[in-house]
């Protein structure tokens, strides 16, 4: 194919690329989108692989082959509780490629046109350089979220003494490094290796100190990130498609980040460097817990007419979605009309909790968002908190000294009745940060999650 | 030939507005497929990677850190295509059949 054919093809694959992310907005069209994106994919590979510049193919077979194997066997095999630990890792598979692609237009590789083998403009060298720092960073910084995610690595905030001025100096050095390197910009300048490997190390330094829950973050900014070095690595080589693809990802992940911190009611600069979850310093509240056992729980539910399920992380951990979904059917069965309540933030990634309860056959119309709920949540008779924490802390709303007070929760406590389903609890008087575990309202069902379900859709069916 | 990085910055912001329109309105319900389908879309970089590894070029070296970026990039196409695809296929309305569970 010619040079024009190609580009032609190019734009072709943009358009697809556009109505895919587009379709992907609504649960109705949301898998053909996806299927069109796939499509534009396709099309622009096809297009590359005819294009004049190839000359060699078995490289490309090889590599292409190893690849499409690994990534279908990850896809297939997955548990839909690790999707977060994946999404992470092809995060980072995203990003290392987009550094490899420029430094081999360091060589002259790749490039469009007008490149010597002998060296690079300064414009190509610039682009370089950013396409290897993010895109290197966002190599190990995947690496680090999904080893905090998948808990190989411990998955709260690692903070130490001096983390800052560490961090600053690695930045400088990047820098310094880039500026020699643009003096002289050959595939093997020491300066170039060095860059590379202070950016993989600022990607370890800057996602460490990130607790757990803070990790739907980290993850859009990720994204966000592999979009952006696809981008840089699209001006390395003169190549729009890549650019045009690059920053709607860097743009869709910038969204993403943004309604995540929105839903914490923080901004990106906290998440970032202040280390939540490490120094939690909020006023204790002392009361009595109620606690209720699964058979007074079923009397409950079987006459409520309205049941609200709120899921959390917890519910993740214990595996519970299938037999939250089963007691849901049962009420709704009975006559309750049941609802999923889903904060923006619950759970690991963006819309966790979502692709869980969709996993175990919840209809997506049951899936509610927090502000839809909120104004509800007075007419729900039993709102059943499952695995969630600081998502329903009503000192959100009112304890000004809480760290997360501000942050939009969804009110649980305006419910007739709540349930808390928690693992254990040191009984009677004990001071928590959550005053929900001593409502008035609120009654605690210990156990697993999993478990206390099972016991309450028993004694429902009993 | 001096204007080449002046269009393609052009064709960078236009994008970007164009990336801010269309996610701005997604529902919380599909971040996670919209996060996992960006993200296949990002392994576009493999376009540029195959030039690379493909194009036959001066270095051996080149050749193989195109072939490593092939390699990486395809992962994230596929995988990142056929996770998207499967989460979708669990979403689904009120009215539709249930699917028996898949192991």
């Amino acid at each position: 194919m010619t040079p024009l054919a190609v580009n032609l093809a190019y734009i072709a694959a943009a358009v697809l690329f556009v109505f895919g992310l587009k379709m992907l907005g609504s649960p109705a069209t949301a898998r053909r989108g996806n299927a069109l994106s796939a499509g534009g994919m396709l099309i622009a590979v096809v297009a590359t692989l005819l294009a004049q510049g190839i000359v060699e193919l078995h490289w490309i077979a090889v590599a292409a082959l190893a690849g499409a194997v690994v990534g279908a066997l990850a896809a297939r095999l997955v548990a839909m509780t690790a999707m977060p630990e994946m999404v992470a890792l092809f995060n980072g598979s995203g990003g290392i490629a987009s550094l490899l692609v420029g430094w081999a237009a360091l060589f002259g590789a790749g490039a469009a046109a007008g490149v010597g083998a002998a060296g690079v403009g300064a414009f190509t060298a610039a682009t370089v350089v950013l396409s290897a720092a993010i895109g290197g960073l966002t190599f190990t910084g995947s690496l680090i979220a999904y080893g905090k995610l998948g808990e190989v690595l411990p998955s709260g905030a690692l903070l130490f003494p001096g983390q800052r001025f560490v961090n600053g100096t690695l930045l400088v050095a990047l820098i310094v490094c880039a500026v020699l390197f643009l003096q002289d910009p050959t595939p093997f300048s020491p300066y170039f290796i060095a860059l590379v490997a202070i950016a993989g190390l600022l990607g370890v330094m800057a996602v460490v100190p990130i607790g757990g829950a803070d990790m739907p973050v980290v993850i859009s900014l990720l994204n966000s990130y592999s979009g952006l070095a696809a981008c840089a690595a699209g001006f390395a080589i003169n190549n729009n498609v890549l650019i045009v693809s690059g920053s709607l990802v860097g743009a869709a992940g910038i969204i993403l980040t943004n309604i995540m911190c929105k839903a914490m009611n923080r901004s990106l600069a906290n998440v970032l460097f202040s280390g939540f979850g490490a120094a939690k310093a909020a006023t204790k509240v002392e009361g009595e817990v109620k606690p209720i056992n699964a058979e007074d729980a079923s009397l409950i539910l079987e006459a409520a007419s309205a049941v609200a399920f709120v899921p959390g992380y917890g519910m993740a951990v214990a595996q519970a979605q299938h037999v939250v979904q089963e007691l849901g059917e049962l009420l709704e069965d009975n006559g309750a009309e049941v609802t999923y309540a889903v904060h923006p933030v619950a759970g690991r990634m963006p819309g966790h909790m979502n692709v869980l309860l969709a996993e175990a056959n919840v209809p997506y119309d049951q899936l509610v968002e927090m502000e839809d709920m909120n104004p509800r949540m007075a007419n729900v008779d039993v709102a059943v908190v499952i695995g969630a924490n600081d998502v329903v802390n009503p000192s959100a709303r009112e304890d000004e000294n809480s760290p997360i007070y501000g942050m939009p929760i969804i009110n649980v406590d305006h419910a007739r009745t709540v349930f808390v389903l928690k693992r254990s609890m040191a009984s009677g008087f004990a001071g928590v940060d959550n005053p929900l575990f001593f409502g008035d309202n609120t009654r605690m069902l210990f156990g697993d999650a999993k478990a206390s379900i099972a016991q309450v859709i028993a004694a429902l069916k009993g | 030939m001096e204007l080449v990085p002046v269009y393609l910055a052009f064709i960078l912001v236009l994008s970007i507005f164009l990336g801010f329109e269309l996610i701005a309105k997604v529902p919380a319900t599909l971040h996670t497929p919209l996060m996992s389908g960006a993200n296949a879309i990002s392994g576009i970089t493999l376009v540029g990677a195959m030039l690379a590894a493909g194009g036959g070029g001066p270095d051996w070296v080149a050749t193989l850190l195109g072939a490593a970026a092939v390699f990486f990039a395809t992962v994230n196409v596929v995988g990142g295509y056929l996770v998207t695809d499967r989460m979708l296929g669990m979403f689904r309305g009120r009215k539709a059949p249930k699917k028996p569970d898949s192991p």
